[in-house]
């Protein structure tokens, strides 16, 4: 058989009239226990298919568990990418191909493969008592379980212990090259070059180490056995040729790294040092992990005791006059919220990153959600205004990072930025931008004491000035207690909380003069249907109205960054549909706010399973409310 | 509303902000308050270089009252908003106000956190083993079987030592004095700024609406003399209106005994002599309570060790040192492609 795609996936055209069966893309799902580094296998096969010019997005979907039970179906780690001649905008509904190292993998992973698709097996890891621990009565090889999909069963197990014998490595190091030995026969599957993957061998082992050695001959071993194996006969390899990219230098990047880029980015252009303050949590930690290696950009790290003291330790340093930075998810987001509101009265620069999972609680640590918006938008104790902003995809993150800090500085409020796992993780090519490609929005900081009141406020943006203890002359004092709306002295004045309320909303809804307005993704800026989302719904939401636009439907795609305050001419534009579907990963959150903001009749499609949204299911949804 | 450019010697009053203080009459801030602003002149602090950050509670108004910068923070925090503060500007003299509800409960794992990094901060902990700001709660230092709003049959609860709980983070310099010895707190006050690291100062402090005289029994003129051994480094530790009682170590126990000079045969050279680096002493000193033993007051401990701005500072330095990051040149490190 041929690898390609066959019609009937999702992320295709091919039920589309007019356009032709979809070949163009493929998608692959690497799928085994936690400990058998399938989200290396995966990350390195992206980099390759990177270098190759295809277009791709992966999807990286593995349990909070470090090492589950070997075996068991709660440790199933898998790595899902999606890739191909065309632009890719999401990690693919179904995939075509599966990887399944054991059997475990193979019992959590196989009903979301598209039927007649491609079942590749570890027949090594199917010994009987594997079969049992991932919870199959049969063996699901031949009791008819894989009878709509083609298999192809080979001994990794085995494999890899033949090819590592001669380095002399443990049985346990010799079977984990498992990962190397398959890498390299998807690698012959689909025509890559290994060179990065061999270069990562080495740095990552050194040249001389035994294990490195028989990761690399693995990796060697699993290409020369598609080329000159018995399978040769079955499947062929399939190449997909470049994309047209705009011009420009390319790199793989994952949403935590171009959001830790976009920060100091951000700082730069203020023309500020910058003080990440954080604590442990999934899956923001990769931040804190980023800027700790990058303190010759004037980064200072400060891993904190808990999440408040991490929130209230950059709102010191932004009282000294770094910004401070802090990073977090949903429970450490709870937690700062107190601090948060010390930062909005106070009036204190403080960017915040949630990258959002799945609530509420502990939820689902590693699976991506929605859910924070009401949190960011709404949760903090009294009346307490901050601007919200939404990245769409790991690139994205880069640039809304700066907005970020440019908000933050200029505005001299705390900053929600709303990221979440699956962005965090992802990985998509990226056209490396240039500092130089913003504007910088250098900070002042007041140094003249003459006629210097804490709450002087600039006239336009109504922000107070910023200085930095240690200026002479300008000794003050803030507080979260209410303040005089001049003197910044302690007032319990009625009229002073009533104009102090109003001053802190006027300033934030200020903003929304100061962002883009909005604009339409796809689609017409009137007409039938508007789909609206924000965050990492953008590509299947972005897909889905291609495709039916391409059937001839009347619909729209609308992508919402500035969450709060919202661009001034959304409530105009929402109305100038006959509908409006707010499709997001959570139970209505954007849903309520736009219908209270607008009162409009939005309807939503909602959804919470800890998984990316499918672009089936937005088109279901869009045909469902243009049938209605 | 500010200082103006400063003459060069200052003076206490150069310290004291146009605010009014809205603390009880006769509340034991008042002569905290003296008693620092005092200090600093004397120290030859700035105010523009000083920055008081407290927490909430009655004494953490303190920095209202400061003509300094000063950071009235959230409840319990005060510690990691000095910790960024010192973070971002390790050059700046800190001063963080907090009170045993502040410090202790709430605010415990902060406390504990700054301490045990060891941060260039100076804490001052208002102890009046109350909730006062609150009206009249009992707080985590209060003793057994205090009786307030919360309760009525009187608190169950163990109380904490602040300066154990300070020795047991790690800290490396602890003292402890009271509200009205003005002179004594001038002192303390100058030897907590001038020690590099947290300094953590205990400070017996009286809250006379709703738990007035609670430390009479060695603050009062009565008791004041025969219960309170003021400890100074490399002295004996004597204490008595005659001079002529003093600690001393049983060491068969590892316990100090209160003794008296010229009775059961002690002489004078049976007293302990106060060695301020000598941690097992601290844990023993600031253990006691009257009325079988005195207070100890004083510097009880000060052993110091590398601050923890100072070794961020390194390390931050040390990247630095190869030059400037190029932000450009780092998203084009590693595997790249180019489109044409």
């Amino acid at each position: 058989m041929n690898l390609q795609a066959k019609p009937g996936r999702g992320d295709t055209a091919s039920a589309t009239p007019g356009l032709k069966a979809d070949t163009e893309t493929v998608v692959v799902r690497f799928a085994g226990d936690s400990g058998d580094g399938v989200q290396l296998l995966g990350g390195q096969f992206a980099q390759e298919t990177a270098l190759a010019g295809n277009s791709l997005a992966t999807f990286p979907d593995f349990p909070a568990e470090i090492r589950a039970p070997t075996g068991t179906t709660y440790g199933v780690s898998a790595f899902q990418i999606n890739f191909g001649s065309r632009v890719v905008k999401t990690a693919g509904d179904q995939p075509d191909v599966l990887v399944a190292l054991n059997p475990a993998a193979l019992k959590v992973n196989l009903s979301l493969v598209r039927k007649g698709g491609l079942v590749i097996l570890d027949s090594g890891a199917f010994k009987e008592k594997d079969i049992k621990r991932a919870g199959f009565n049969q063996d699901p090889r031949t009791d008819g379980t894989l009878k709509e999909y083609r298999v192809i069963e080979i001994d990794i197990s085995a494999q890899a212990l033949e090819v590592a014998k001669p380095f002399g490595v443990s049985q346990k190091e010799a079977l984990r090259t498992k990962n190397l030995w398959t890498l390299g026969l998807v690698s012959w599957m689909y025509d890559r070059e290994m060179a990065s993957t061999q270069s990562y061998v080495a740095r990552k082992f050194g040249e001389d180490d035994p294990v490195g050695k028989a990761n690399a001959a693995a990796l060697k071993a699993g290409h020369a056995y598609g080329e000159t194996h018995e399978i040769s006969g079955d499947i062929s390899p399939a190449h997909f040729p470049s994309v047209k990219f705009e011009p420009g230098t390319y790199r793989l990047v994952s949403g935590a790294e171009a959001l830790s880029w976009g920060l100091v980015a951000g700082a730069q252009l203020a023309g500020l040092e910058l003080l990440l303050s954080s604590y442990p949590i999934t899956p923001s930690s990769p931040i804190l992990h980023n800027l700790a290696k990058l303190k010759q950009f004037g980064v200072s790290t400060f891993q904190a005791e808990d999440e408040i003291a991490a929130c209230c330790a950059a709102i010191g340093a932004s009282f000294g006059g770094k910004l401070g930075i802090t990073a977090s998810s949903g429970p450490g987001i709870a937690l700062k919220t107190e601090a948060i509101g010390l930062a909005i009265s106070t009036e204190l620069p403080l960017v915040i990153v949630d990258t959002q999972r799945a609530g509420p609680s502990t939820g689902l640590p590693t699976k991506t959600e929605q859910s924070d918006l009401f949190i960011a938008v709404w949760g903090r104790n009294g009346d307490a205004p901050v601007p919200v902003i939404a990245s769409r995809a790991p690139g994205d993150c880069y640039e809304v990072a700066i907005e970020a800090v440019r908000l933050a500085t200029k505005y001299m409020t705390p900053v929600i930025l709303l990221s979440d796992g699956y962005i965090a993780n992802a990985a998509e090519p990226w056209k490396i931008p240039s500092i130089k490609d913003h504007a910088p929005f250098p900070v002042t900081f007041r140094t003249d004491a003459e006629g210097y009141q804490v709450y002087n406020r600039d006239p336009k943006t109504l922000a107070r000035a910023w200085v930095k203890p240690g200026t002479p002359g300008m000794m003050h004092r803030i507080g979260g207690i209410e303040k005089d709306s001049v003197t910044g002295n302690i007032s319990y004045e009625a009229a002073n909380h009533q104009k102090m309320t109003d001053t802190r909303f006027a300033k934030i809804d200020g903003i929304a003069n100061d962002i883009p307005e909005q604009t339409v993704e796809v689609g017409d800026t009137k007409g039938k249907l508007a789909v609206v989302g924000w965050g990492s719904t953008f590509g299947p939401i972005n897909r889905a109205v291609h495709n039916m636009r391409a059937k001839g439907l009347d619909v729209s795609h609308i992508h919402i960054r500035h969450i709060w305050p919202l661009p001034r001419n959304l409530e105009a534009l929402l109305k100038s549909y006959d509908k409006v579907l707010v499709a997001e990963m959570n139970n209505g959150q954007m849903l309520t706010l736009l219908r209270s903001q607008y009162v409009i009749d939005a309807k939503g499609l909602l959804k919470v399973s800890g998984q990316p949204l499918k672009i089936a299911e937005v088109e279901n949804a869009i045909r469902a409310q243009l049938d209605a | 509303m500010n200082v103006q450019t400063p003459p060069e010697k200052l003076t206490a009053k150069d310290f004291a902000s146009d605010q009014e203080v809205r603390w009880c009459p006769g509340c034991g801030d008042y002569a905290i308050l003296k008693a620092v602003q005092m200090a600093l002149a004397n120290i030859g602090s700035r105010p523009e270089n000083t920055v008081f950050v407290s927490g909430i509670g009655c004494s953490s108004r303190f920095p209202y009252y400061m003509a300094t910068y000063g950071f009235h923070t959230i409840h319990g925090r005060a510690p990691a908003v000095a910790t960024g503060l010192k973070l971002a500007r390790p050059e700046l003299d800190v001063w963080v106000v907090t009170g045993d509800g502040d410090a202790l409960s709430i605010g415990g794992n902060h406390l504990f956190h700054v301490l045990r990094r060891n941060v260039d901060v100076n804490i001052l902990l208002f102890n009046n083993e109350i909730y006062g700001l609150t009206k009249g709660q009992f707080s985590p230092t209060s003793r057994v079987g205090l009786k307030s709003p919360s309760t009525p049959a009187g608190s169950v609860d163990s109380p904490a030592n602040a300066c154990h709980f300070a020795l047991g983070a790690n800290a490396r310099f602890i003292a402890r004095g009271i509200d009205i010895q003005a002179k004594e707190l001038g002192e303390l006050f100058a030897r907590a700024h001038a020690h590099k690291g947290a300094s953590f100062v205990e400070l017996i402090q009286n809250c006379i609406v709703y738990n007035d005289g609670v430390f009479d029994d060695f603050v009062s003129k009565e008791f004041a003399a025969e219960r309170q051994v003021h400890v100074k480094h490399g002295q004996p530790m004597i204490y008595g209106k005659a001079k002529n009682k003093g600690l001393r170590i049983n060491t068969q126990t590892l316990t100090l005994e209160a003794v008296t000079i010229g009775e059961n045969g002690v002489t004078e050279k049976d007293i302990l002599v106060h060695d301020e680096k000598n941690r097992t002493l601290a844990l023993l000193l600031s253990g006691l309570r009257p009325p079988e033993f005195p207070e100890v007051l004083g510097v009880i401990y000060c052993d110091p060790a590398p601050s923890y701005e100072t070794s961020v500072q390194a390390q931050d330095a040390q990247a630095r040192a190869k030059g400037a990051g190029d932000l450009d040149k780092l998203m084009r490190a590693g595997n790249t492609w180019s489109v044409t």
